[in-house]
């Protein structure tokens, strides 16, 4: 039993080491991930943003910088299934589970360094945010330590969403195709970018369910930025129902995709 | 060294395996060939423990592939049609990672690497990423890979697929050396010469069942012996030719029309004769050979 678990920990840190000496290999992917949220704090801070008006006041750009976390956070499925797709594609998968590695720890493993790496391209955005869009968190440090939290663990969650996708397709664009095309539609579908109050009556209940809106008013919340209010259970009790909707998206899909990759074309 | 009995596996839509048996005694090369579907995948797939069959049984090195998965893992090696390698990293790093994969502690891990790095010709290129390699150092990184714990047994999944020439001849040696140290290597291949150069055994499968077995030299002979081809220089002399041939009656015609082919019972002493017979009959020949039956026509006459 203990040998299990620390071969486990053990092939979990080589498998995490791959990720990173992958990124050391490709400086420009890390540019990549930065480029892109960049460009939507300047779209909407500057240029949409001109033209919104909060309902309850505030500083639009205050509102909008917890969003972009949320977004940067939300796309680590994107590049989580990309890689495992990439990994079906070429075999080296199957490697893997030819080879004796703790049954759990290629997902895992990877899961770790792939959100490490998330926390670093969060970390570049918040300093995009404090110098793009003059950001700041304005509650004190223990609750901005948990907003960081909260986002953490939503893209952990997503993590796994984008690696139980990659796992069903053998090819690396097609599984990012299969993942951005509802992803990236569904962080506006949100209260990522524009209040929720706005929108039309068969909308509005989806866009206040999106885990994603939960995450996001969670964040405002806890950074002291200006936020909306809505009815809507999970929008009154952010803190809480963010904190579910990570957990549950977790506790869906991590033993979806350790089961899919044990038992693979059985 | 592989042993395995009454083998069935079903995909939704196909049996891909209906029953095989298969024999690979230690230290030989058996070769598994067959149209593409005819199961060759699944088999090794199987045996490597990446799959589990519905029926039958499976033993690799002494190990049950399924009830002892995790023990055989330390036994095997596979290669696939991949080259299963991160294309980012260096091939050393790749040794390095697959090595540590395998529970080698990291400085040991580390010079494995560089020790089949240097065997396999890569010891310059180990220290470039993967996706500067040419397609044969990919397989060879490849096939180094899958050698890590030095495993008595060695699966590979047409491993010169899409190979030059150069590169199908250097890895075979390499596969040759390999066995001569004691490997068996169990291999699927779409090349009937790669069956012919390596296998000690041939296997070929049709929709999923054992078509045929035995040494090379065994499938040829089924297919029958050696014929001798006779090449007129005139179209005209084929009648009166023929008649000196032994076995006229079983001769193919040639589409030229002087072309006449005939079985040869003795071989070569068959065709001194022929030689002898049409020289003495003074009939002019443009072309006089004797041919040995090739694995293709053994393969095209199992498979079609």
């Amino acid at each position: 039993m203990y040998e299990t678990l620390r071969w486990t920990v053990l092939d979990s840190l080589t498998i995490a080491g791959r990720t990173y000496s992958r990124l050391k290999a490709q400086p420009a992917e890390i540019a990549g991930f930065l480029v892109f949220p960049v460009i939507m704090t300047v779209l909407f801070g500057y240029v949409f943003g001109s033209a919104i008006t909060l309902p309850n006041g505030g500083d639009y750009r205050d509102y909008l910088m917890p969003g972009i976390f949320m977004q940067v956070m939300a796309m680590t499925a994107t590049s989580s299934a990309t890689t495992v797709g990439e990994d079906m594609a070429r075999g080296i998968i199957d490697r893997f589970r030819s080879q004796p590695i703790a049954r759990s720890a290629v997902l895992v493993g990877r899961s770790v360094a792939d959100l490490s790496m998330h926390l670093l391209s969060l970390a570049a955005m918040v300093l995009a945010g404090i110098v793009l869009a003059g950001w700041r968190a304005r509650g004190d440090a223990g609750a901005t330590a948990a907003g960081f939290a909260l986002l953490a663990l939503f893209g952990f969650a997503m993590i796994w969403v984008g690696t139980y996708i990659g796992l069903w397709i053998k090819s690396g664009a097609q599984a990012d195709a299969a993942t951005f095309g509802w992803l990236f539609p569904m962080t506006f579908l949100a209260n990522t970018f524009v209040p929720t109050e706005g929108l039309p009556a068969w909308l509005k209940p989806i866009a206040d369910w999106n885990p994603m809106s939960a995450v996001v008013a969670a964040a405002r919340d806890l950074f002291g930025n200006p936020t909306s209010v809505s009815s809507a259970w999970p929008l009154r009790h952010p803190v809480t129902a963010s904190l579910l909707w990570s957990v549950a998206i977790v506790v869906v899909f991590l033993p979806l995709a350790v089961r899919r990759y044990r038992t693979m074309s059985r | 060294m592989i042993c395995v009995r009454g083998l069935r596996k079903r995909y939704a839509a196909q049996q891909a395996l209906d029953g095989i048996d298969l024999d690979v005694p230690a230290g030989t090369v058996c070769g598994l060939l067959g149209p593409n579907g005819a199961g060759k995948t699944t088999a090794i797939r199987i045996l490597a423990t990446l799959l589990r069959p519905d029926e039958g049984r499976a033993e690799v090195a002494g190990l049950d592939v399924v009830r002892d998965a995790a023990r055989l893992r330390f036994r095997i090696g596979l290669a696939g049609q991949h080259a299963a390698v991160d294309e980012l990293l260096t091939g050393r790093r790749n040794l390095e990672l697959f090595g540590r994969l395998y529970h080698l502690p990291r400085a040991a891990a580390r010079s494995r690497a560089d020790e089949l790095l240097e065997r396999f010709g890569l010891a310059e290129a180990g220290r470039r990423p993967v996706r500067e390699y040419s397609g044969g150092m990919r397989r060879r990184l490849d096939l180094a890979a899958s050698l890590i714990v030095s495993p008595p047994v060695l699966f590979m999944d047409e491993p010169t697929t899409g190979l030059d020439p150069r590169s199908r001849m250097q890895l075979w040696d390499l596969l040759r050396d390999l066995v001569k140290e004691g490997t068996t290597l169990l291999l699927t291949t779409q090349y009937l010469d790669e069956a012919d150069q390596l296998a000690d055994q041939i296997v070929v499968l049709r929709e999923g069942v054992v078509a045929a077995a035995g040494s090379p030299a065994d499938l040829k002979r089924q297919i029958g012996g050696d014929r001798v081809r006779v090449v007129f220089r005139e179209a005209a002399d084929v009648a009166a030719g023929l008649r000196l041939l032994p076995r006229p009656d079983e001769a193919d015609l040639g589409a030229t029309g002087r072309e006449v082919s005939v079985p040869a019972p003795d071989g070569a002493q068959s065709l001194i004769r022929i030689a002898g017979a049409l020289d003495a009959a003074g009939i002019p020949v443009e072309d006089l050979a004797l041919r040995r039956p090739s694995l293709d026509e053994v393969y095209l006459h199992l498979t079609s």
